[in-house]
């Protein structure tokens, strides 16, 4: 006798993932459990750091109290000799023109690399050893290229560390594709544009993004590290360089501050994007 | 019965294999046989099953016919065309042991590509897609993500986008290998029920002694060192075949009878049992073999 099975009405299972159920009120609750910690943790850190300067009676020129930073930066806000925001605009534009010239320039050597089996023997060996360099170590050079006073010598700053993880992350997207959706692909008939456009451009969203959120912070690091060697004077590493030696530490680390703050709303927008691009990615990430 | 799925297709068989060898080399040495003197044919509504021992060459014959690799002699027409023209063509469709889904795509997304790539209109690709989901029975997951699914669930989608451009031959290269008994038992009597509303013919690669006897008109049994055909089972189960036929004596004479002729060309049951180094072995050595 036999144990009859039926027909194949979901013979092989219920799907393993479940779209989310109407939680979203679930949901807030989860990410407020996800947060707290790290919320906690960062207040309480402050809070020491506010108290152990006055227990330990510490100078303002070793470590200024919080308290005092927020209010250098309120006093230096909008106006004045040190005025931060109008420096941290002019800083986020050169960072955001240095990141689309380095991202561009990532993603042609990139296609290329990727493309032509022959590009890739010639440019990846370089971008990698070109990598190894102290790229900090261009900034004069960038300076005496592009123009002291020129903002471009700064993105150009911006530009060059931005390129290499855009290049190497978007060349890896681009090639390493399942090698069964290639046999695929090629049973279908499909041609390289078609390949490209199904199948590895989409495969390399997901480290475009990865990438972009590296290049975000370095694009900053790049202008701030390039205003150090001179050139405009209402811009965020001016501002650095010239409130420490007037000694005025409070005004430096809230332009610090607002370096950091820039570079954190930097990187939210790129994952906010990245949600939006790629959705099917977070809810991978939710299933594993 | 349904009407036929598969596009009309000259008489004649759909694969006439003649004189197949294929070596791997590095450099100028030749590595491995994979296969020697392969000859076959295969006629049209058929369900052939390759079967044999890890590295017995019947995943490189599957993927020479399919055209994703070249044998080093003999000739192999799919149509009465070239396997090459017959590509272009597309007159085929594959399965393979990983279902090469796509996450960005939705699972009716995933079984439209092809339609796509082939220029098919909107409509059409939606109409064609749907009822392919309704044959492998995923008609409820149109909009689902593939890694929502199961296993099998997954390996559905990519029978239902293999036949959604209506091939003349499924190729299956171990299409069930990664799941579990109970599913792959399942999943048999869908191929069946789908071959036989279908019409199509298909060739289909497994390291399973009941699997081949279950699903096939004739298993081809072969030998490793050089991959060789040893020996060609019919496999006269009556039809429709379902899980009680899993019960008739018939059914475990035959299984036996391969058993033997596996057993008789060499290849141990345990080779037979192991699941999956050769096909990789092999794709391996294919790669290394540029030029």
């Amino acid at each position: 006798m036999s144990v009859s099975v039926g027909p194949m009405a979901d013979l092989t299972g219920r799907p393993a993932g479940r779209r989310s159920g109407p939680g979203g009120s679930r949901r807030a609750v989860r990410s407020v459990r996800y947060y707290l910690p790290a919320v906690l943790v960062f207040v309480g850190g402050i809070a020491l750091w506010e108290v152990t300067i006055s227990a330990l009676n510490l100078q303002t020129f070793v470590l200024p109290r919080p308290s005092a930073i927020l209010a250098a930066l309120g006093a230096n806000w909008a106006t004045g000799r040190f005025a931060l925001l109008p420096a941290a605009i002019a800083t986020l534009q050169e960072a955001l023109l240095g990141l689309a010239i380095g991202t561009i320039a990532g993603l042609a050597v990139a296609f290329a690399s990727a493309r032509w089996v022959t590009a890739r023997g010639i440019l990846l060996p370089l971008a990698v050893a070109a990598n190894a360099v102290p790229i900090i170590a261009f900034a004069p050079l960038m300076n005496n290229w592009f123009g002291l006073a020129n903002p471009l010598s700064k993105a150009m700053m911006a530009a060059v560390l931005v390129f290499f993880p855009v290049m190497a992350n978007v060349t890896r997207g681009l090639v390493q594709v399942e090698p069964g959706a290639l046999e695929l692909m090629r049973s279908y008939a499909a041609s390289e544009w078609t390949i490209l456009r199904k199948v590895r451009l989409p495969n390399a969203l997901p480290y475009f993004f990865t990438a972009m959120k590296i290049a975000t912070t370095l694009s900053l690091i790049g202008a701030i590290v390039g205003e150090y060697f001179g050139g405009a004077t209402s811009v965020l590493g001016r501002r650095i360089v010239e409130s420490a030696s007037a000694l005025k530490f409070d005004v430096t680390w809230g332009a610090i501050l607002l370096g950091a703050a820039t570079g954190i709303a930097f990187y939210l927008i790129v994952v906010a994007v990245e949600r939006i691009v790629i959705p099917w990615q977070a809810g991978l990430r939710a299933e594993s | 019965m349904t009407a036929p799925l598969t596009a009309q297709a000259p008489a004649g068989p759909v694969v006439r294999i003649a004189g197949v060898n294929k070596t791997f080399s590095r450099g100028d040495q030749v590595v491995t046989k994979a296969l020697e003197g392969i000859d076959l044919e295969v006629a049209r509504g058929e369900f052939i099953s390759l079967i044999g021992p890890s590295g017995c060459g019947k995943s490189t014959l599957l993927r020479i016919v399919g055209d994703l690799t070249s044998p080093s002699s003999g000739t192999v027409l799919v149509n009465g065309k070239p396997a090459e023209r017959a590509r272009l063509d597309r007159d085929y469709g594959m399965v393979f042991q990983s279902p090469v889904l796509f996450d960005w795509r939705t699972v009716e997304e995933n079984v439209k590509l092809p339609l796509e790539i082939l220029g098919q209109d909107a409509p059409t690709r939606t109409a064609r897609a749907r009822e392919m989901l309704e044959l492998v029975e995923l008609g409820d997951f149109l909009k689902h993500h593939p890694y929502q699914l199961s296993g099998g669930m997954q390996q559905r989608v990519a029978i239902a986008r293999a036949l959604a451009f209506q091939p003349s031959i499924l190729l299956m290269d171990e299409p069930f290998g990664a799941l579990d008994e109970m599913t792959r038992e399942r999943m048999n009597s869908e191929v069946l029920r789908i071959w036989e509303q279908t019409g199509t013919t298909i060739l289909f690669v497994t390291h399973s002694i009941p699997e081949a006897v279950f699903l096939s008109s004739r298993v081809v049994v072969m030998s490793a060192r050089p991959g060789r055909i040893t020996n060609v089972i019919d496999i006269d189960l009556p039809r429709p075949r379902n899980e009680d036929t899993r019960e008739t004596r018939r059914y475990f004479e035959l299984v036996t009878a391969v058993r033997e002729a596996l057993r008789a060309g060499g290849g141990s049951l345990d080779d037979a049992g192991t699941i999956d180094g050769g096909a990789s072995l092999e794709r391996t050595m294919a790669e290394g073999a540029v030029g």
